[in-house]
């Protein structure tokens, strides 16, 4: 081997390296980091996971907005029209989060099957829902996450 | 040589993959409540000098629930549809002006025109919790029987008309046969 | 009337953007002088047409004509001027008719700055461009007509989203469009040159202005973006990693690789082929970009009316446009070998390191955009990838992107040693890594008192390594405009660096409930909550709480934060008060009322949160300082060859 040869052979190891160590990175961080979306049905049915983050939404059911007199905490009821759970939040939820809207909440399954959520949206588009709320609302069925 | 196509083929993946998810039309969805009895309304009405409205007097009848509001930009643009649909086929057709403020609603409807029969408000958005809306605009047509038999969601198109909701129409007045 | 000559005015421009696709492409391939020569008139008088239809629609906007079906939806009789025009590009028909024209605005620039260019060169790039405004305005009059009227029309409008009612977001669209279709003309010349068959260095010194310029569009269009939603969302964050955001960060990364290996394109006669496939893939993306949000196949929480019909159609020309350039490159590709070498230990190394990882990058954000769509469209679940993803992939790749950055610029280009980089070499490391510290000692101990936070320390390090290197190497070198570009643009970055470490561990937000008259404490500053009052202006009512902000009992701000509800579409919309400072913002948004005169409000503290936004500022003057210089002006000599 020509010392060029060589040398342009290290530079393509050290690419190939590098570029799979990134790989091997990306992917890491993105196992770590899928957030999947269950309905309420979903949640009641125990497919939710019980100590990882993952994603619930639903139609906010009307007179369920409880705030806490004296604290920032909040309960509402969300409901995919089969089944409903009941959604924890501490904090100000959006602009648009009102009774009877779609809402995404984020965060994980407590022991009493409240979710408890450390982030609540909603959409600002008033005319339609997120689309996984719209799909989870007639549920489909075989929506199995593994 | 051969590495050079590499991009073209990873392109092209790219772009079969955007197309599936084209075809995924998140407003696409079967309603729960397709074949079921359609909740009962008993509410007042926008016009609050017509009295409370309830849908046990449309018993026996063909007839469509338009959900709408005057801040709905979708429902401007299905007006026209609605309302040649509404009007060509002499149907009975009941709006539900959902989470609006009367005055708003009455202003658009001097602008745009009323096709309905009798308008249920819903400023709440109650009645519109019970049929299961999930945004505006939204139409169902309910049988003689109370059985929700269609529901839209999003803006009616003429293609929706034409190929849906037409021939369920006529199948429905002559009985039940196509 | 006038919609009407608008609407007349874009089937004109259509039908002028065919001829010149069709016959200065044609005229090239063939030899024919005269439809060579049609080229530059074509894209002048095409150009001529978009102003006029662009026109047309403003003066329907600003007279209120709310026959128009555009208008009526987008406008509203209590809009002021400035509203009224940038609601041209408020919704879906307006923004693209503004890209459109945008596109032609950059084809009527070619035509000016093109002296040096030969004619069969220039025919091809306006063909190109061409080609691609024929795709656009197909789109505009097939699917999203904005001169449709509406009859009967409405006696008033529909108005604007109340969210687009701000300055800053009047320009943000235009902004990023001139960066996304400035992407254009660095594409079209790589087309041109893959027609040709021919990439020399005259080539790279005409795109590498053109690839500047777009690029410093873009930087500014997405720094804005950032900027308006961390004041006007009333999140107080910058960046959500939405796939909106997304679309144009990709781009933007490509861009930036392009414009590196433009570098060595002209240099060094290398990385041809790789520069071409760079300036597709840039272009590209950011078709790419107006796919996902135009066509609704995302979630995201930018509300864009969203329709399939219309996402097909740009797939469609998305399909049409980047697989002809791929396919035209994998046939051609091998035509731009590079005929030098070059050593392990050289500048071209450095530039190709920093190529991959920002081509890394851009796959990892492509990746995280996508993959939910690839879940869905397999039918698996639905899924999202939130920004810790995000966060945890960036910022291992930025570090040697940093690393590289500052070695790149110290070295040689074809060869180098470590024996002649040597002293210089640990000397800058040592001072990089000994300022940075010292910054992160000074923050802890005797400034703001932060806890002593590694990455915080290794944040300055870094951006102490790019300054001292850029600083050096500005020293060594014959100082041309273009060094100068290239060093601010070193300099915004490593000024962005510090401000984005520095907010992303400084940072603390409390959601807190307050009493009128009580207060709270954070970050050392006393937010004291004065009560609300209710407020009305042209299209709105508001809540505007009062907070006074002092520091160990001296008063330090005022601030007024607002709950707006928009008269014409009810919405509700959080305006956030901030205090802004070179070195830290306060941030003051208003919750929801609760029992008795209580009320739920956010504050923020965001240590150094300008300075990212100074960064790209300082970054984008780099692009336009280099696009400037002398040598681009050149007249090439002996234009014989095509």
């Amino acid at each position: 081997m020509t010392p060029v040869r060589k040398k342009r052979l290290w530079l393509i190891l050290a690419l190939v390296l590098g570029v799979g160590v990134s790989a091997a990175l990306v992917l890491q961080a993105f196992n770590q980091n899928m957030m999947f979306y269950y309905s309420p049905k979903d949640i009641k049915a125990g497919q939710a996971p019980a100590n990882h983050d993952f994603r619930v939404g639903g139609l906010v059911v009307a007179g369920t907005v409880k705030r806490d007199p004296s604290s920032l905490d909040v309960h509402f009821d969300v409901t995919d029209l089969t089944e409903t759970v009941t959604v924890k939040y501490t904090g100000i939820l959006p602009d648009l989060f009102r009774e009877g809207q779609g809402i995404i909440a984020r965060g994980r399954l407590l022991p009493d099957g409240v979710v408890e959520a450390a982030e609540v949206l909603a959409k600002h588009d008033e005319n339609y829902m997120p689309p996984e709320v719209a799909d989870s609302l007639p549920h489909k069925p075989a929506e199995e996450a593994q | 040589m051969l590495k050079y196509f590499v991009p073209l083929g990873a392109f092209l993946l790219l772009v079969a993959l955007l197309a599936v998810g084209l075809k995924l039309d998140p407003r696409e969805v079967p309603s729960p409540f397709i074949g079921k009895p359609a909740p009962a309304i008993e509410a007042v009405q926008l016009d609050a000098a017509a009295g409370t409205f309830s849908s046990t007097s449309l018993k026996g009848k063909v007839w469509l629930l338009n959900v709408w509001a005057s801040w709905c930009g979708e429902c401007q643009r299905e007006h026209p549809v609605l309302t040649e649909l509404v009007q060509g086929q002499n149907l009975t057709a009941v709006g539900l002006n959902y989470k609006d403020a009367a005055s708003d609603a009455n202003r658009w409807l001097a602008q745009f025109g009323n096709p309905f029969t009798s308008i249920v408000a819903d400023p709440q958005g109650k009645v519109g919790l019970d049929w299961g809306v999930y945004g505006t605009p939204e139409t169902f047509i309910i049988d003689q029987q109370g059985i929700i038999r269609y529901k839209h969601i999003g803006p009616m198109s003429q293609k929706a008309v034409t190929e849906k909701i037409l021939p369920l129409l006529a199948e429905l007045r002559n009985g039940g046969k196509p | 009337m006038i919609p009407e000559i608008g609407h007349f005015a874009l089937i004109m421009a259509l039908v002028v953007s065919v001829v010149l696709t069709v016959l200065p492409l044609l005229g090239a391939t063939f030899s024919n002088e005269r439809w060579v020569a049609l080229a530059k008139p074509a894209a002048r008088m095409q150009l001529l047409f978009m102003l006029l239809a662009y026109g047309c629609l403003t003066y329907a906007f600003i007279t209120f004509d709310f026959s128009v079906r555009y208008v009526a939806s987008t406008s509203h009789s209590s809009l002021p001027l400035l509203y009224r025009i940038s609601g041209v590009w408020g919704a879906h028909e307006g923004s693209l008719l503004l890209w459109a024209l945008i596109l032609s605005l950059w084809m009527g620039a070619v035509t000016v700055f093109s002296r040096s260019i030969p004619r069969v060169m220039l025919a091809r790039v306006l063909g190109v461009m061409g080609f691609v405004a024929v795709g656009f305005l197909l789109f505009l009059l097939v699917t999203s007509n904005p001169f449709e009227r509406l009859i009967p029309a409405p006696a008033d409008g529909r108005s604007l989203n109340p969210l687009l009612q701000d300055p800053g977001l009047a320009i943000h669209p235009p902004m990023l469009y001139m960066g996304y279709v400035g992407f254009s003309v660095a594409f079209a010349f790589a087309v041109a040159a893959m027609l040709g068959g021919k990439l020399d260095a005259a080539w790279t010194r005409w795109v590498r202005p053109w690839t500047n310029i777009a690029w410093m569009f873009l930087t500014l269009g997405i720094a804005l973006g950032s900027w308006w939603a961390y004041y006007e969302l009333g999140w107080g964050g910058w960046w959500f990693w939405d796939p909106v955001e997304n679309a144009s960060l990709m781009p933007w990364l490509v861009g930036t690789a392009l414009i590196h290996s433009l570098a060595v394109s002209e240099k060094r006669g290398a990385f041809k082929a790789w520069t071409v496939l760079l300036a597709v893939f840039a272009f590209s993306l950011s078709l790419l970009g107006t796919f996902l949000v135009r066509s609704g196949v995302l979630t995201s929480v930018h509300a864009f009316a969203s329709d399939p019909g219309r996402g097909l159609f740009i797939l469609l020309f998305l399909a049409t446009v980047v697989g002809l350039s791929l396919t035209l490159y994998a046939f051609r590709a091998d035509r731009f070998k590079s005929d030098v070498s070059f050593q392990l230990f050289s500048r071209e190394t450095g530039l190709l390191l920093n190529n991959v990882i920002l081509v890394v990058m851009t796959a990892t954000v492509l990746l995280g955009t996508l993959y939910p769509l690839v879940l869905d469209a397999l039918g698996v679940g639905k899924l999202s990838v939130g920004p810790p993803y995000f966060n945890s992939v960036m910022v291992p790749l930025g570090i040697p992107l940093v690393i590289v950055m500052g070695l790149g610029v110290l070295l040689r280009w074809k060869r180098d040693s470590i024996s002649r980089l040597g002293t210089d070499l640990a000397l800058l490391v040592i001072i990089a890594v000994g300022v940075g510290l010292l910054f992160s000692l000074l923050l802890h101990y005797d400034w703001e008192g932060y806890d002593w936070e590694g990455m915080a320390a290794i944040g300055l390090i870094m951006a102490v390594w790019i300054a001292v290197t850029t600083l050096f190497w500005v020293w060594k070198q014959k100082r041309t405009a273009s060094v100068w570009g290239a060093a601010l643009a070193h300099a915004g970055m490593a000024i962005m660096i510090i401000g984005i470490s520095l907010t992303s561990l400084y940072s603390s937000e409390k959601d807190i409930r307050l009493s009128a008259g009580q207060q709270y404490q954070l970050a050392g500053y006393d937010f004291q909550f004065q009560g609300v009052k209710k407020v009305s202006d042209v299209s709105y009512d508001a809540y505007q709480g009062i907070v006074d902000i002092s520091r160990n009992g001296q008063p330090v701000s005022h601030l007024e934060p607002q709950k707006r509800v928009y008269r014409v579409q009810t919405m509700p919309m959080t305006e956030a008060g901030i205090d802004a400072g070179l070195f830290r913002d306060l941030f003051v948004a208003l919750g929801e009322p609760l029992e008795g005169d209580a009320w739920s409000l956010r504050v923020y503290h965001k240590p150094f949160i300008r300075w990212i936004w100074l960064g790209a500022i300082l970054m984008a003057v780099g692009g336009i300082l280099a696009a400037g210089d002398r040598r681009y002006r050149l007249k090439v000599e002996g234009r014989s060859h095509a």
